[in-house]
């Protein structure tokens, strides 16, 4: 059996009188994506501050690669690539030396840095840039940069805090393909979301965070297959003429009243729409879709993720 | 132990001041120009001339130049461990950057130190080399006074840094200078012997670092004696030094290690 990278038992941060982190319990293999989704102040950040062992623990056990975060940080963060929520660059140097400093900072040779960085600017498509100030650079450019950046001390496991926020579509799936090629190389990748589509393209196994509690565990479609439904019908009505549950008993499994929707969870869509039109109500529009992780939070939470 | 990455620490200031040296140097040199011509050139004809009630046996530039120095120290120390710790703490964030990989608050606060001993280094001998431009001083001598004056300026890094550590926003940046830094510089037997201050406040140069870092400096300079014994004026800049270093470890640790 291997040893597992993290393992984390009834681990507690405190600030003051808040919890943020509520005892909580799970364990990261190596080469596997393993994901916190959760809405904003779930607690996410400060597990994964905890386990980059520069937040301490308040309760409970934590190892990073068998090694304590309180006695043995700076080892633990010398095999760590972590990835911010924020881009936490020099703005006033280029990318180069932004790749340069860091590099250093793990005391790495300055030729083997060098060799790195060129490397690390293909993988990051900034080659171009590579002379360039930071400041100007997209949204998506100074992600892939600090991607880039967390990857100079060729890492063993890497942190990546909501790494695709805040950026548009596009860059948000060209910064996906990095993080598959990354875990295609091996390279085990611990993320925070709160994009459910980000957690189920991404992540082989993940935990559900809410209240700073971990609410469900387990891989994507397995928690998809075990909290819901394997087809949804959402209903739309038109202003004014909300429908109670009442009138919709038995079209599904199971109903959730939105304010802007209704969420109909059926093995079944076919079957629920033909039922649907037999009862004639005034719906606006249906749209059937699969399941997704945004409906197992909110079957555990009775809340969306994304406010 | 943590001298590696302190070192390491250095070096990220050395590689950001490589492009960002522009402004201070040319503070560096104008400064000590400007003040040696008005202050010394200047305001000095005129105490050389008159009869004050302290009378001088060399020229007010001469008495005047080691005060400047010493206080030039002091204003380069204050200035790197407000705005750049400010900005570490809160604007770039770079010491949360640096405590990602293996740099402990330790290393950041050892490593500020030996950066702002660069600094005021690097102030010290341009200033020293302007003393010597304006006659001020011999050239033998001016190697002399860059310790005392070096040892001066390196007492302020560690309280002014422990207080630019805990601020939460800038006003407190500015209101240092204007409280402390400047009044400091006034007062401090820079420009004149403290004893020509009323009797109240001279004891508030005896607890403050620059009086001695003024008077070590001047001694050194003109071959005079120093107030008190120079085992006192040294041991308040070194207290300084080290009570500084821990305090501000202290006040680094409490704000980035959350």
């Amino acid at each position: 059996m291997t040893e597992a990278l993290v393992r984390a038992t009834n681990l507690t941060k405190r600030f003051g009188d808040f919890t943020a982190v509520d005892s909580v319990d799970f364990t990261v293999q190596p080469g596997e994506v393993f994901g916190f989704l959760g809405p904003n102040g779930a607690g996410k950040s400060s597990t994964m501050k905890m386990i980059g062992a520069v937040s301490p623990v308040t309760e409970g056990e934590l190892s990073v690669f068998g090694l304590d975060p309180a006695t043995d940080g700076s080892a633990i963060r010398h095999r760590l690539g972590v990835v911010p929520q924020e881009n936490l660059l020099d703005t006033e140097l280029t990318v180069f030396e932004n790749l340069f400093i860091y590099g250093r900072y793990f005391d790495l040779p300055k030729t083997l840095i060098r060799e790195r960085i060129d490397e690390l600017l293909d993988f990051a498509q900034l080659a171009d840039r590579r002379e360039d100030l930071v400041d100007p650079l997209s949204g998506g450019m100074k992600r892939r940069l600090t991607i880039a950046r967390a990857l100079i001390n060729q890492p063993d496991l890497m942190l990546l805090d909501e790494p695709t926020t805040g950026l548009d579509p596009q860059a948000r799936h060209a910064l996906w393909d990095r993080l598959y090629r990354l875990k295609q190389q091996g390279v085990t990748l611990i993320i925070t979301t709160h994009y459910m589509d980000e957690a189920e393209q991404l992540c082989d196994r993940l935990v559900i965070m809410d209240e700073g509690k971990i609410a469900a565990e387990g891989s994507p479609r397995a928690l998809i297959d075990g909290y819901t439904t394997r087809e949804v019908v959402e209903l739309r009505f038109p202003v004014g003429h909300e429908v109670g549950e009442s009138e919709l008993d038995g079209l599904a499994k199971r109903v959730e009243v939105l304010p802007d929707r209704t969420l109909l969870y059926t093995d079944s869509a076919e079957q629920t729409l033909a039922d649907l039109t037999e009862r004639a109500l005034d719906v606006e529009s249906t749209i059937v879709r699969r399941a997704t992780l945004e409906d197992v939070f909110l079957r555990l939470t009775g809340r969306s993720l994304v406010d | 132990m943590a001298a590696p990455g302190s070192a390491l620490v250095v070096e990220r200031h050395a590689r950001v001041y490589r492009r960002t040296w522009r402004g201070s140097v040319i503070s560096t040199f104008l400064n000590p120009i400007l003040y040696l011509l008005a202050m010394g050139l200047g305001l000095g004809s005129l105490v050389d001339d008159g009869g004050g009630s302290i009378q001088l046996d060399i020229p007010y530039l001469n008495f005047l130049a080691p005060g400047l120095l010493a206080a030039a120290t002091m204003m380069t120390a204050a200035g790197e461990s407000l705005y750049p710790v400010m900005a570490g703490m809160k604007w770039s964030k770079s010491y949360h950057d640096a405590l990602a990989t293996p740099i402990s608050t330790r290393n950041l606060v050892a490593g500020h130190f030996g950066w702002v001993t660069v600094r005021i280094l690097f102030t010290s001998v341009v200033f020293t080399g302007m003393m010597v431009a304006f006659g001020a001083i011999e050239i033998g001598t001016a190697l002399l006074v860059i310790p005392p004056s070096v040892l001066g300026g390196l007492a302020f890094a560690g309280p002014v840094s422990a207080y630019a550590a805990q601020l939460e926003n800038e006003t407190g940046l500015a209101a240092l200078f204007r409280f402390v830094i400047t009044p400091l510089f006034l007062f401090s037997g820079t420009f004149y012997p403290i004893e020509v201050l009323p009797d109240w406040m001279e004891p508030i140069a005896f607890v403050t670092p620059l009086w001695h870092s003024v008077e070590t400096t001047r001694a050194v300079a003109l071959g005079i004696d120093t107030t008190w014994a120079p085992i006192f004026h040294y041991g308040v800049m070194v207290a300084f030094l080290l009570v500084g270093a821990v305090i501000a470890d202290r006040f680094f640790h409490k704000r980035l290690v959350v």
